[in-house]
């Protein structure tokens, strides 16, 4: 099970993979749409591979409330469980 | 005693050892819509639908482009393309899920009508995927001995079948017909196909309301526009849950199909997907890791998404601009309403 720390690193090279944004700017404040510039499709595309690599499932309705990094990183760490 | 009867012996249809693809061709309707033009009807903006879609401008056909017009001019260049004369055609398969008729299936009106004798011809509904399930029919009708030269032809007029006024539609759909000629190889020119349905998610992409809800006499359930009048069905669909889809169910799909042609990424030189959302598209690419040399087909941006008949006219355009040539190695993928799909690696005509 991955902890805090790891998830934001996991969620970090996700972003950046898919959006471009340096790793260092994904913090757990900022807004996917607002402050990362990940838009709702690059975010389909962020839980996708956030699914797989922390082995949760985060479906569609649920992804809507995903705004911010922590929002994510809380939603990981709850269904690891 | 009687002698006891020997079961008969049927003789065997003989086909071809191969089939492959000997020409393309396709038909783009004269009006051309930009996004502007959809912006009349929907609260949006020209950059939201160009970075979410990468569409700028998909044409609609006019009243005398009908899915059969549009499906013998795609067919004819098609047929000149392979070199290949109409009354050759003994087969006829033809890809919508837009032809407002549903009987008799337009295939017949169109193999007569480009001067094909008398072949087999039939429509096949499936959705998006519909070019490459009439493709691999084609192959096996090829191969099996039951037509020589087969017409497969993706046609679609989804303006007929768009909401206007529905924002997560409206800017999507285009209409147009792609065809091409199958015929018979001396070597392998089509892979295996990969193909399925995933009737689980049925509700994902469908048309608004079934036909018959015109017939009940009540009216007052059905949907209205802004000036109140019933809308005519229209393609609807979960847009998120059909883009998950897409990026991660589909590039596994592609992939099979690359393995079950034992063709690695390196040695293609084309890939044609579906022209469903430019975005789709970026996505498959990172995820096949398709190297720089690889052209890859855009011609959703000024053509939208013409569910049957994108992949033929992705490959018309890929070829006619010189980004690809003949003899090319192509992974082409459908996907859509059903869900289906179908994925294949073929040589380009
Ligand atoms: C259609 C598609 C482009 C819509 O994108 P999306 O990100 O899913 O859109 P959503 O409905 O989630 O809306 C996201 C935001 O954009 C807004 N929006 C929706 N449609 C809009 C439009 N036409 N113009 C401007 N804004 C729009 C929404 O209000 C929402 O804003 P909010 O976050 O402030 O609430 C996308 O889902 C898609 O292409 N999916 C794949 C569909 C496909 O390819 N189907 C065919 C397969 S054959």
């Amino acid at each position: 099970m991955a902890t805090q720390e790891e998830i934001v690193e996991g969620l970090a090279n996700i972003v950046n993979e898919i959006a471009g944004i340096p790793v260092e700017d994904v913090e757990l404040d900022k807004s996917f749409t607002d402050d990362l510039d990940v838009d709702s499709l690059s975010m389909v595309e962020v839980v996708v591979a956030a699914e797989e690599q922390f082995d949760v499932k985060i479906p569609d309705d649920d992804v809507k409330n995903l705004k911010t990094v922590g929002d994510a990183v809380d939603y990981i760490l709850k269904a690891q469980a | 005693m009687t002698a006891q009867r020997q079961p008969a012996k049927i003789q065997p249809s003989k086909g071809a050892p191969y089939a492959r693809i000997m020409g393309v061709g396709g038909y783009r309707p004269v009006r051309v819509v930009p996004n502007e033009v959809i912006l009349e009807h929907i609260d949006s903006s020209d950059e939201w639908i160009r970075s979410r879609s990468g569409i700028a401008s998909r044409h609609w056909a006019g009243p005398e482009e009908t899915v059969a017009e549009m499906s013998i001019a795609a067919a004819g260049k098609a047929l000149a393309d392979a070199g290949i004369a109409a009354e050759d055609i003994e087969g006829v398969i033809v890809a919508t899920v837009s032809d407002l008729k549903q009987t008799p299936a337009v295939a017949t009106e169109i193999a007569y009508r480009i001067g094909a004798g008398k072949p087999a011809a039939f429509n096949v509904s499936a959705g998006c995927a519909g070019f490459g399930y009439g493709l691999t029919l084609a192959k096996g009708m090829v191969v099996e001995g039951s037509a020589k030269y087969v017409l497969v032809i993706g046609v679609e007029r989804l303006s007929d079948l768009t909401d206007k006024e529905d924002r997560a539609t409206a800017f999507l759909f285009g209409d147009g017909a792609g065809a091409v000629v199958v015929g018979p190889s001396d070597v392998p020119a089509i892979g295996p196909t990969v193909w399925g349905s995933e009737g689980d998610k049925s509700e994902t992409i469908k048309q608004t309301v079934n036909w018959d809800r015109f017939r009940i006499g009540d009216v007052s359930q059905l949907p209205v526009d802004s000036r109140g009048e019933v809308k005519f069905p229209a393609l609807t669909q979960e847009g998120q849950a059909v883009f998950r889809w897409a990026v991660f169910e589909m590039a596994k799909v592609a992939q099979q199909a690359l393995d079950a042609s034992g063709i690695t990424a390196d040695q293609l030189d084309a890939f044609i997907p579906h022209q469903a959302n430019m975005r789709i598209i970026d996505s498959m690419i990172k995820a096949l890791k398709l190297p720089e040399h690889v052209a890859v087909a855009r011609d959703i941006e000024t053509t939208g998404n013409t569910s049957a008949a994108s992949i033929p006219l992705a490959m018309e355009r890929l070829l006619a601009t010189g980004q690809a040539k003949s003899g090319d190695t192509a992974l082409v993928i459908g996907f859509g309403a059903g869900l289906v799909y179908a994925a294949t690696v073929v040589t380009l005509p």
